[in-house]
């Protein structure tokens, strides 16, 4: 009844199909979150048509994709997404999609409350609307309240309320559970990555190394209560797993289809380092899934670097590579939120996050242009130019190498 | 999977089936489980359970599924309980119309 490696030592070997697959439908947006993961905001005017978008559906059904996870930008602004929606559930290909809650009407509240093949994510990032919009914008907490209220009066049980921990929202925990269980839906928290422009923000953002375990402590007491997309598994140094593969998935289980093709190894890694390839390439995504290099190499055994003589290596397995890498950080050496504090002395030793030329997430559809240096957050008011020729398309432009 | 009801006894001599809602991939290890109901996730790391999982349908009850599929008596108790913990989960449900 055993199998030769455990189940975890498989995976690493890669699979048939991925089991978590992230397709991000549009970069267009309403809001434009200080933290958001793709840098979305403007639509990309070669993103997949309806009918490129069934050909991959199709092929996730033939892959057995059990189910995608849709996201954005927000996905529910493009004009043909209940229809993709209706084609993926029609090919057994389920959805859970994340959004704002923009389009969430009582009409649309009831059909997706009627089909098991869907799900949803509200995302929200405080449990105030102070909190929340400072980081997602004014009105962000508002519509996705509205959205919550409307999904539950149309008896939708179990949808997700997802919020990312921040050092702002850190201690609201208990008040999203709450704010979940009063809409009927499951609290789902996830780690902020300084991916996207969250790597703007990061230093400003991420959790304080109290607020880590007090973050954990919590998930523990919790159990499966709390779902969290197995993004703590950083967090396991501190004694026990949370429930979960607690694994860095990238190209092994996970991997995302952004909105114009391209497949990368992981949702929190948009850069041309983590491109395997894109759909409209001869095979599509089923042989960029099972035969690109990229893939091919993150699914070797990994060496632990400068984690393999730590005590706690079995547990987090050096963390997340995407942290890492947009913090400057080797891929084979800690986690910048380390628990064991590597991380913090491994970032004093590169010159700090934001001390060294860090890699630039690409690509980059902001709708304001990009700060080229850590921004702070002032809670409360929507991120400010720093000078009114900030403005300008080109302010702030810093030509990237390679 | 979830282990509430994994203790429960497994009824072998009743007609079993994999539950409409739940897909099978088959994986080199074995394979993997959704139920597009609960929205879980199952992994089967041993290929005779996968056997014996996808023929339930076919046999009058689940022992007669897991002798086809080589299961020896010895062993027989281990795939009870991996059947319970299935049936606890929800991927597998007892047939109607016998």
């Amino acid at each position: 009844m055993s199998s030769p490696l455990p189940l975890v030592e498989q995976f690493q070997h890669g699979l048939a199909a991925p089991i978590c697959l992230t397709w991000e439908l549009t970069y267009a947006c309403n809001l434009s979150c200080v933290h958001c993961l793709s840098s979305s905001g403007r639509r990309d005017p070669r993103e997949l048509t309806t009918a490129q978008c069934k050909a991959l559906i199709d092929e996730f059904e033939r892959m057995q994709v059990f189910y995608v996870n849709v996201g954005g930008g927000e996905p529910t602004v493009r004009p043909d997404f209940w229809e993709l929606v209706d084609y993926a559930v029609a090919h057994r290909v389920g959805v859970k999609f994340s959004t704002n809650g923009i389009r969430i009407t009582p009409e649309v509240a009831r059909r997706l409350a009627g089909s098991d093949y869907v799900d949803v994510q509200i995302s929200l990032d405080g449990a105030t609307e102070r909190v929340n919009d400072a980081v997602r914008g004014a009105g962000s907490y508002r519509t996705a309240l509205r959205a919550m209220r409307t999904l539950a009066a149309a008896g939708f049980d179990g949808f997700k309320l997802s919020v990312v921990v921040t050092r702002q929202n850190a201690g609201q925990l208990d008040d999203f559970a709450a704010l979940a269980d009063e809409h009927g839906a499951q609290l789902r928290l996830t780690r902020l990555r300084p991916a996207g422009r969250g790597a703007d923000v990061w230093d400003e953002l991420h959790p304080t190394s109290a607020q880590q375990r007090a973050v954990y402590d919590w998930l523990v007491s919790r159990g499966e209560n709390v779902l969290t997309g197995d993004s703590f598994f950083h967090l396991a140094g501190y004694g026990q797993a949370l429930p979960g593969l607690n694994l860095c998935g990238a190209g092994r289980v996970v991997c995302l289809v952004d909105p114009v093709g391209d497949v990368y190894a992981c949702p929190f890694a948009i850069h041309e380092s983590f491109l395997a390839g894109n759909v409209r390439g001869d095979g599509g995504f089923t042989r960029v899934w099972r035969e690109s290099e990229l893939f091919a190499d993150l699914r070797r055994p990994q060496s632990g670097g400068a984690c393999a003589s730590c005590s706690a290596f079995d547990a987090c397995r050096g963390g997340c590579m995407a942290a890492k890498f947009f913090t400057g950080l080797p891929l084979d050496g800690p986690d910048p939120e380390c628990v064991l504090g590597h991380g913090e002395a491994a970032l004093a030793a590169v010159g700090g996050a934001g001390g060294q030329t860090l890699p630039r997430p690409t690509p980059d559809h902001s709708r304001l242009p990009r700060q080229s240096s850590p921004v702070p957050v002032t809670i409360g008011r929507r991120r400010p130019p720093s000078r009114s020729c900030d403005e300008d398309p080109l302010a702030g432009f810093v030509p990237r190498a390679g | 999977m979830s282990t509430k009801a994994a203790t429960a006894v497994f009824d072998l001599d009743r007609p079993w089936c994999l539950d409409e809602r739940v897909a099978v991939r088959p994986e080199p290890f074995g394979a993997l489980l959704y139920h597009f109901g609960t929205r879980r996730l199952t992994f089967l790391k041993d290929p005779m359970v996968l056997a014996v999982v996808r023929s339930l349908a076919e046999h009058p009850d689940a022992r007669s599924a897991c002798e086809s599929a080589g299961v020896t008596a010895r062993a027989l108790p281990a795939y009870q309980q991996a059947l319970a913990t299935l049936a606890g989960s929800l991927m597998i449900r007892e047939r109607d119309g016998r």
